[in-house]
């Protein structure tokens, strides 16, 4: 069976952001790009599915430029997926990216479970995952941090507010979206990293797909960094006296009690 | 003007204050406002919603909708949505929001702007303000292309006044839309907390690997207590074992913007800060004069944690019940 996977590069939390001059979007130069952290765990998953079934294979994929989304796909070689597709394209929302996304896994012939992370940590939206499903018409769960597989049904555990869960059984085929906790993502082993670098990775321009101009629904502009805190204010005294100079604050100055 | 079409959800048969927000938003516009409510339970709100300012409520009270299903959700929310033909519709980034209205987006071949924080409405148009690299830049979403505009902002980001209980609201009633569906849910596992979820908490008290033990987060239980506050916690204390993972604040964690955010004994890493920098005010108790915590906080105290939360506490009980 083939199972999917969809990948985004992001930039590394650590990466100081610069606003692009016309605001719509942010400086690229120096940054440093890396697979979406929840993406590890949609990949780990995947191969973990895949060996766990004899014949199955797992595509990795995803939308963005190509020159440097090709990065995460070989990372994604390297930890041990199979193949992986690039669909080239730029400007795109999350409507566009869903739809996309849905088109090759539909011209590929499709999948018996699709994984994907619950959000991307850059736009922060989970919101990829079930656009996509509905373009699919399959089930999807979203927040998921335990998997079980049987060729009709997935079960899954979807972590919901207040700390509880729920356990939601899916009819295959279907969308995952994988949360920390589902499983401990591998490292890629230098024999993967070898053999990643000399896989083929095939090439989509979105131009291609025939997704009309009117799919993109959102656009972003006047993008700012934030405003500037101001100074902490460091409380004196002993831990009697910090104590109490702290609620005053918090009831006269700050007015949040 | 239009139509403003509010997702409405309730926890233990109250209205909860992220949709008085939205309720009173929609309001505010002088559009006419749509509210919805799903479950067997969907009647016990209909009298909060008119009071925080809906002219209408549509109820679908079917058990089959007292959990959230994606798929039974969309279906029956697009039914109405239908009818009503809104230009507008907001919801709460909840978990049920950001899960369902990314579906119902794409079967209506619409817009959607997910986990905003900033909203302004004019007419039959809406921008809304979003935090992006983790709260690091912030960008305004404009529609296009979008025949209904979909808005899911985060909880406790616009204000509540007090309801009007002269205001009603006209309730109609729709029967469950018959849905063939490839979804079941089959058993919720409640959580171990009553309390509010870190994401939609006004205050929030946090504990890293300074508390020194698990045993020690019962400190800060004592002090959220008082304060009515949910505990938070570090990636640490979760990776070693001591707090479950809905507890973990930060990128890898949750997103909360709670009124205030008391840190006890966490460095303030980066990933930590991700999840937790839209906090109002942001108190930290560290015993490092240097930890970087200290850079992003209000209010810094330099010294032992363990000594000083149950001073806190005490203090917090002589002014918050006197
Ligand atoms: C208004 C707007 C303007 C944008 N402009 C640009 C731009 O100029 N350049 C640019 O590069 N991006 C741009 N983007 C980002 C755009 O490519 C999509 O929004 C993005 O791919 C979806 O990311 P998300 O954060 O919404 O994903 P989420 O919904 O948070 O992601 C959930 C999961 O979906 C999958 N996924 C998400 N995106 C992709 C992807 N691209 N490929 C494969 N899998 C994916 C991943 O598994 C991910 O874990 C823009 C977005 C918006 C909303
Ligand atoms: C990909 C990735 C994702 C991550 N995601 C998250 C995330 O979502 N959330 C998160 O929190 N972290 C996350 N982390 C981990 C993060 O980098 C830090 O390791 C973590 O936040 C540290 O937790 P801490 O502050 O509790 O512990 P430490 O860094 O060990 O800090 C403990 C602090 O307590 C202070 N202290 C010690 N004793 C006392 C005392 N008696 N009284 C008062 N203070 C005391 C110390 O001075 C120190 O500042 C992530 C890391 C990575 C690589």
């Amino acid at each position: 069976m083939k199972i999917f996977v969809c990948i985004k590069q992001v930039p590394d939390t650590e990466t100081k952001i610069k606003i692009s001059p016309d605001q719509t979007g942010i400086d690229t130069a120096g940054i440093k790009w890396v697979m979406n952290p929840y993406d590890e765990y949609a990949v780990e998953e995947a191969i973990k599915l895949r060996d766990a079934n004899a014949g199955s294979q797992v595509w990795v994929l995803s939308v963005g430029p190509k020159a440097r989304v090709v990065e995460s796909l070989r990372t994604a070689l390297a930890m041990g997926s199979d193949e992986a597709i690039v669909i080239n394209g730029e400007g795109l929302d999350n409507f566009a990216t869903a739809k996309a996304l849905a088109e090759v896994i539909k011209a590929e012939g499709g999948a018996k479970v699709i994984f994907t992370g619950k959000l991307a940590i850059d736009d922060n939206a989970s919101s990829v995952s079930q656009m996509m499903a509905e373009f699919l018409n399959v089930p999807h769960t979203t927040v998921v941090s335990k998997f079980a597989f049987t060729p009709e049904n997935v079960t899954v555990e979807r972590d919901i507010e207040g700390g509880a869960k729920e356990v939601v059984q899916m009819m295959t085929p279907a969308v995952v979206a994988a949360n920390k906790g589902l499983n401990m993502p591998r490292y890629a082993s230098l024999p993967g990293i070898m053999k990643a670098k000399k896989k083929t990775i095939k090439e989509i321009e979105f131009a291609s797909l025939n997704i009309p101009a009117t799919d993109i629904k959102v656009k972003y502009s006047g993008m700012t960094l934030p405003a500037e805190k101001p100074a902490v204010k460091m409380l004196s005294g002993d831990s009697s006296a910090q104590a109490s100079e702290l609620v005053k604050l918090l009831r006269d100055e700050a007015k949040v009690l | 003007m239009g139509k403003v079409l509010v997702f409405t959800e309730q926890a233990n048969g109250k209205l909860k204050r992220s949709s008085m927000e939205l309720l009173q938003a929609a309001a505010k516009s002088g559009n006419t406002v749509v509210a919805v409510s799903f479950g067997s339970h969907a009647g016990d709100v209909t009298t909060a919603i008119g009071n925080n300012g809906a002219n209408e409520v549509h109820v679908v009270k079917d058990a089959g909708l007292d959990a959230y299903n994606p798929e039974s959700y969309a279906a029956n929310l697009v039914g109405i949505i239908n009818k009503v033909q809104p230009s507008i519709i907001l919801a709460s980034a909840s978990s049920t929001g950001k899960d369902l209205f990314p579906r119902v987006a794409a079967r209506l071949n619409t817009g959607v702007a997910s986990d905003c924080v900033q909203l302004t409405i004019s007419g039959d148009n809406v921008t809304a303000v979003k935090p992006m690299y983790s709260g690091k830049a912030f960008a305004t979403v404009n529609f296009e292309n979008s025949p209904i505009k979909i808005v899911l902002m985060r909880a406790n980001q616009l204000p509540v006044e007090a309801a009007d209980t002269s205001k009603t609201a006209t309730v109609t009633e729709h029967a469950a839309a018959t849905v063939d569906l490839k979804t079941l849910i089959k058993e919720i596992v409640k959580g171990t907390s009553e309390k509010l979820d870190l994401t939609e908490a006004n205050v929030i008290v946090s504990g890293g690997r300074g508390l020194k033990e698990a045993a020690n987060f019962k400190i800060l239980n004592d002090l959220a207590d008082v304060l009515g506050a949910t505990v938070g916690a570090s990636r640490a204390v979760v990776d070693a074992g001591w707090v479950g993972h809905g507890m973990q604040v930060g990128q890898t964690g949750k997103t909360v913007a709670p009124s205030l955010y008391i840190a006890v004994g966490i460095s303030g890493a980066i990933q930590h800060l991700a999840g937790m920098s839209g906090s109002k005010v942001i108190v930290a108790i560290n015993n490092d004069a240097n930890a970087p915590i200290f850079q992003k906080a209000t209010y810094g105290i330099v010294g032992d944690a363990l000594e000083i939360v149950p001073k806190l506490t005490e203090e917090f009980k002589k002014a918050l019940h006197h």
